[in-house]
């Protein structure tokens, strides 16, 4: 846990009220930059991460020592060009890359939070992480992004702070969790809640480890990020390093051996009771019912220019959700440009090399770059 | 054809907001962008379209037309575009309606199927005609509703829509299309071009 203590972190003074009702103030943020602000200040990109994402979208994660989890998205001349832009990226709050979570020891008990951590929402997210603009002294960012949970927090963040983005690229998101959703996570919960070791969420103080719990909760989230045609091309029915059935219950089948990996390495990286805690954020996410039903009223005030994403493999997410957001900033005549991209690699689809979608997000972004900059000569 | 597109924007006052309905690659919205107005977007079926406005750095919205203009509310904008579209719409009758709920005028180019290379087609080879503006033969044409340019005009007059500019284009020849005229225009023209209101 040392190497977490040497990460970025931006120490928030104020306060910040929770949706849950409860305060909290002195927490930290943990984050990473690529790029260079320039003297203007105007080319910040804002980037809100996924479920089990990090602050490390770029480069090479300190922490587990692999690439960032959108390595082909960002970087020198990529499609998020660090060339040209200059990208904050931070931990969200509940999360366990060393921002306030519920591993953060609480300095009244010296103990881990555990489950007295608040419960959070993607508004809670979101507020917290515009205080990091502050450290930049960034009035106005030139794009948020997200996929996925990032995409949430994209739609928070523009209806919450309406006019501190030029653009924004909500990906293979929703505007409120639907009931399959809160199902899934409800799953992945159980099976951490479901092992011993989780111990009511104290297993840290106590010295124990829920990681088989937490390794079947990854293990289902995973099949919902691909789609079946890919799962069937990818695996099939072929067998793991064997030639026949063995008529047990070992990893007979490449899927069950490669799902089997994921659990297994994802334990090594994550916070089970960050799991719970985020998970729960994303099934509180209504953006629709914060606006009593009318979904554009979140983007009223807005004069964000808005490019949504979808891919036509993604159950999780699907386009019709997606289209939900393209329709409600439609109907308030806002300035939306919307795309589903073909691609046969589920829900995931965002984070792969997907040569259609990277060159949408690149041309997308640099041309509305010119033209912010071309206007305002 | 370039032709076509100077003049649809002749009939779209400066800074207007427009709505390109099945905008293709973007080319009308990239002329209109340059000359008439910035406040522009287009709505399109086809992937590798929308892959290309998004190139040309244009606001498009991929969609069906025959599905997609119901989120718009009323007259949210000063133009709505239909350019040889109409043709290949499954209810041509219905998108014509919502291009007036959604527009305060809708500007409307068909090509006309009345052209007299259309007619000696037909009536010397006896086969579908192909010309420069129907490229397609019979059996992979998206076309499904062509009309001529007078049996447009009368679907207009019936349903008391107003035809507010009428224009003939041929070649690079434009000139305007009356009552008295339109039996001549529609052997001469090779796409009409008209702005309507409701």
């Amino acid at each position: 846990m040392n190497k977490i203590d040497n990460l970025n972190k931006y120490i928030v003074k104020e306060v910040l009220k929770l949706d849950c009702g409860k305060e909290i103030s002195n927490f930290p943020i943990a984050y990473e930059t690529y790029g260079k602000l320039n003297d203007k200040k105007n080319n910040g990109i804002l980037i809100f991460h996924a479920l089990t994402g990090d602050q490390f979208p770029g480069g090479k994660n300190p922490i587990t020592n692999k690439e960032g989890w959108w390595n082909y998205a960002l970087g020198p001349d990529k499609a998020i060009d660090t060339n040209k832009f200059f990208v904050i990226s931070a931990n969200v709050i509940g999360g366990c890359m060393g921002s306030f979570g519920p591993s953060s020891i609480n300095p009244k008990t010296n103990k881990p939070y555990g489950s007295n951590f608040p419960v959070i929402t993607i508004n809670d997210m979101v507020n917290a992480q515009n205080f990091l603009l502050d450290r930049f002294n960034i009035k106005k960012l030139f794009a948020v992004i997200g996929g996925s949970m990032g995409g949430m927090q994209v739609l928070q963040f523009i209806s919450n702070f309406p006019n501190k983005a030029e653009v924004a690229i909500p990906i293979a998101c929703t505007a409120s969790h639907s009931a399959q959703n809160i199902a899934l996570n409800e799953l992945g919960r159980q099976a951490i809640m479901a092992d011993g070791e989780w111990d009511n969420g104290n297993y840290l103080q106590n010295g124990k480890s829920p990681s088989k719990g937490l390794s079947v909760a990854r293990m289902a989230a995973h099949i919902t990020y691909l789609s079946k045609k890919g799962l069937q091309e990818k695996f099939g029915r072929k067998l793991q390093e064997r030639d026949t059935l063995k008529f047990g219950f070992d990893a007979d089948f490449q899927i069950e051996s490669y799902l089997r990996y994921q659990g297994s390495v994802f334990v090594d990286r994550f916070d089970a009771n960050s799991y719970l805690y985020i998970t729960r954020a994303m099934d509180y996410f209504d953006l629709t019912k914060q606006f009593n039903g009318n979904l554009s009223d979140a983007f009223k005030n807005s004069k964000t220019k808005f490019f949504i994403i979808s891919f036509t493999s993604d159950w999780l997410y699907p386009t019709s959700e997606n289209r939900e957001i393209v329709i409600a900033l439609n109907a308030i005549g806002a300035d939306v440009g919307f795309i589903e991209i073909k691609s046969d690699k589920g829900h995931d689809s965002f984070l792969l090399d997907v040569p259609d979608f990277l060159s949408s997000v690149k041309n997308f972004l640099n041309n509305s770059y010119k033209n912010i900059n071309e206007t305002r000569v | 054809m370039k032709q076509e597109f100077k003049i649809i924007s002749s009939l779209i006052g400066k800074n207007s907001k427009i709505l390109d309905v099945g905008c293709g690659n973007g080319e009308l919205m990239k002329f209109i962008l340059k000359n008439i107005s910035n406040n522009i977007r287009g709505l399109e079926i086809s992937k590798e379209n929308v892959q290309a406005c998004i190139q040309k750095g244009l606001t498009v919205i991929e969609g069906n037309a025959e599905l997609d203009l119901g989120q718009f509310p009323n007259k949210s904008f000063g133009y709505v575009i239909l350019s040889q579209t109409l043709q290949a719409f499954l209810k041509p009758e219905k998108v014509l309606f919502e291009l007036l709920r959604v527009g305060k005028k809708a500007i409307v180019t068909i090509p006309n199927f009345g052209y007299w290379k259309v007619r000696t087609d037909l009536l010397f080879k006896g086969t579908m005609p192909v010309t420069e503006n129907l490229p397609n033969e019979w059996y992979n044409t998206p076309n499904l509703h062509m009309c001529t340019i007078k049996d447009f005009v009368n679907f207009c007059n019936q349903r008391n829509l107003k035809l507010t500019k009428s224009i003939s284009l041929s070649g690079n020849k434009v000139s305007h299309i009356t009552r008295r005229n339109l039996n001549y225009k529609n052997l001469s023209s090779e796409l009409g071009i008209f702005e309507i209101e409701k």
